[in-house]
């Protein structure tokens, strides 16, 4: 049954496409509202079987488990985020409706790569969703988003190129593409120098698509010169489905772990997480300085997938939903603010707190979440990962996690200080709260993080370590 | 490698260069054509008809299509504009067919034997098996691309025609 969340949005952009914007447009946007809170409710309350349940006349084979059910979860939350706030912030109507098109191909692209269990399958459905991208980026038709698509169109095709190269390589020696026969195949073949030649390639063209570092090139500019709405995508849920998900999901079922692969893994996460945290502080641009914490956010998910032990994979899991939720709630409220300021330097702002005071509320639990405060969200998951990491005997690699939420902190306080709190900026004092579009995703957004935060043993018993331990 | 491949892949290379240097998009757009058109005979010669079929009639056919249509969507080129990015080009590439030729000669001394497990012969008897039965999943996934692909030309170009 899996198989009707790729169809659905498909069909729905044949249909949608047929007649005119004028005709649709509303309808598009309900539409979609409909079809993510269907996603959310039927990931929380429908167990595998449903999901995994056969397809009438085709043979569509569809593998979900607790962690595709959470990756399915995280993708209806950001998108109906994002569609209530495209509403308030796009104006045009014609982008307005090319915007909700777009989404239903991203929807269809990002269900199918958290629902298959074949390596080609997985990267035509990753081309299909970079494809996506890099029409929403560049819908702004302004020079900074063509170039920001135009870079993650170069970037992503040097990903592509290693991961197809890696496919075929893989094929060669196990003669299967499915993630069952290969893992079979790899263990019958592990000392052959073409799979580590396979697997290297394949592990970075996923730390491209995931915007680590090194292979980070494309993450800032994307990131900044897209759309309020698109950055709030991108960074909630895209560059998670189409990189590091696909890195915990092959790394686990696919490649297993092994002291070369977790050593990359976590030589990449420690990196990604100093440099991140180091380049977010010098940043004065609102959406630039997320873009950088991204970066260092992504790398806790891989240092604790690195670890290579059930804590460990439970507190990245975690990490990639937290890291979902409050990324998303950090963009909305730099979408929110540029929309009613026009201004995204930190420089000119200043005080708007006492004028927008559930973007200026929100945006604290997201910023204290990010930099791992008890008793929110993130400090569950960053607790997790530093455990694990001291219980493997990773010691320097804790202390790297430790110190870097220091840095974290700092960088997140200091968006708190330059933005909401302190005097009113001048030329801001008619600003006024974003409207209902924006505020309410606001609001559940941060009502997650607190929710998770404080029933966190209920939440990792009956879905983080059943999705870290089935695999 | 009988002489057949060899002309086959000494040909494509030369498409690919011709591609990558062309001095307009439509050219190069037809340089790609014809790179997949010598792909797919090769890989006819490879023992995988099923694949040729696939790169002649998409990459060849439909993508280039594809292109064309988004280049007669774009504003043309004047002659002075043209001659400056040819110019532009050939500083930038001059060095890529001497590479190309650099790497063929270093692969050639150097006896470089991969020796890569190759499949055994494909099986083409019934391609609806492998299309409908084995591969449904990537069918749908490349139906949806290149709506995607066609879609976003349509959304981006054809406003900027507009203009």
């Amino acid at each position: 049954m899996g198989a009707w969340f790729i169809l659905i949005p498909l069909l729905s952009l044949m249909v949608i496409s047929l007649f005119s914007q004028k005709q649709m447009k509303t309808i598009a946007f309900w539409w979609i509202i409909l079809l993510s809170l269907l996603q959310i409710v039927l990931a929380i309350a429908v167990n595998g079987n449903f999901w995994n349940g056969p397809f009438p006349l085709i043979n569509f084979e569809i593998f979900a488990d607790q962690l595709s059910r959470l990756m399915l979860l995280s993708i209806g939350i950001v998108l109906f985020s994002t569609l209530l706030a495209a509403e308030s912030w796009i104006q045009e109507d014609e982008r307005k409706f090319n915007f909700y098109n777009i989404l239903l191909v991203l929807l269809a692209g990002m269900n199918g790569i958290v629902l298959v269990k074949d390596i080609f399958t997985l990267y035509v459905f990753l081309e299909i969703t970079a494809v996506a991208s890099f029409i929403i980026i560049a819908l702004k038709k302004e020079r900074d988003g063509l170039e920001g698509a135009f870079k993650y169109l170069i970037f992503s095709s040097i990903a592509t190129v290693m991961l197809l190269t890696s496919i075929a390589l893989i094929l060669l020696v196990t003669g299967d593409t499915s993630f069952t026969g290969i893992a079979a195949g790899l263990k019958a073949s592990a000392s052959s120098p073409v799979i580590s030649l396979a697997i290297g390639l394949y592990l970075c063209g996923l730390f491209i698509k995931s915007g680590l570092m090194p292979f980070h090139g494309w993450l800032p500019d994307a990131y900044a010169a897209s759309t309020s709405s698109v950055s709030l995508l991108l960074a909630g849920i895209v560059t998670k489905t189409v990189g590091v998900y696909p890195l915990i999901r092959i790394v686990y079922s696919v490649f297993g772990f092994n002291s070369p692969i977790q050593n990359v893994l976590l030589l990449v996460g420690a990196v990604s997480i100093v440099f991140g945290a180091l380049a977010a502080l010098g940043q004065n641009d609102f959406k630039r300085i997320l873009a950088y914490s991204s970066i260092s956010q992504v790398g806790y998910i891989i240092i604790g997938l690195g670890c290579g032990t059930p804590l460990g994979m439970a507190g990245a899991i975690l990490h990639l939903f937290n890291h979902s939720i409050f990324k998303s709630l950090l963009f909305l409220n730099a979408g929110t603010v540029k929309a009613e300021s026009g201004l995204r330097n930190m420089d000119q702002m200043g005080g708007l707190a006492g004028k927008m005071p559930v973007t200026g509320a929100t945006s604290a639990i997201a910023a204290l979440s990010t930099a791992g405060l008890p008793p929110l969200s993130g400090f569950w998951s960053k607790l997790a990962i530093v455990i694990a990491l001291w219980q493997a005997n990773y010691h320097y690699y804790a202390l790297i996690a430790i110190l870097a939420s220091i840095i974290t902190l700092s960088y997140m306080l200091s968006i708190q200080r330059r933005v909401f709190f302190g005097k009113l900026a001048n030329g801001l004092e008619n600003i006024k709260e974003g409207g209902l579009g924006p505020t309410l995703p606001a609001v559940i957004l941060a009502a997650i993080i607190i929710v998770v935060g404080l029933f966190f043993p209920l939440f990792i018993n009956s879905i983080i370590f059943p999705a870290g331990s089935i695999l | 490698m009988s002489k057949i491949d060899l002309i086959i892949l000494i040909a494509m290379i030369l498409t690919a260069l011709w591609t990558v240097m062309a001095r307009s998009l439509l050219r190069a757009a037809i340089g790609l054509a014809l790179t997949s058109v010598i792909v797919s005979m090769m890989m006819y010669r490879l023992n995988a008809p099923l694949a040729a079929v696939f790169e002649l009639s998409v990459c060849a056919g439909l993508i280039s299509v594809i292109f064309i249509t988004t280049i007669s969507l774009t504003q043309p080129l004047t002659w002075s504009e043209i001659a400056d990015h040819a110019k532009r080009r050939m500083r930038r590439f001059w060095l890529l067919p001497l590479l190309v030729i650099f790497t063929a000669i270093l692969v050639l001394v150097s006896g470089v034997n991969f020796s890569l497990p190759l499949p055994s012969p494909e099986v083409e008897g019934n391609v609806r098996n492998v299309l409908w039965n084995l591969r449904p999943f990537d069918l749908l996934g490349q139906i949806i691309i290149l709506l995607a692909g066609a879609y976003g030309v349509v959304i981006l170009f054809r406003e900027i025609k507009s203009k």
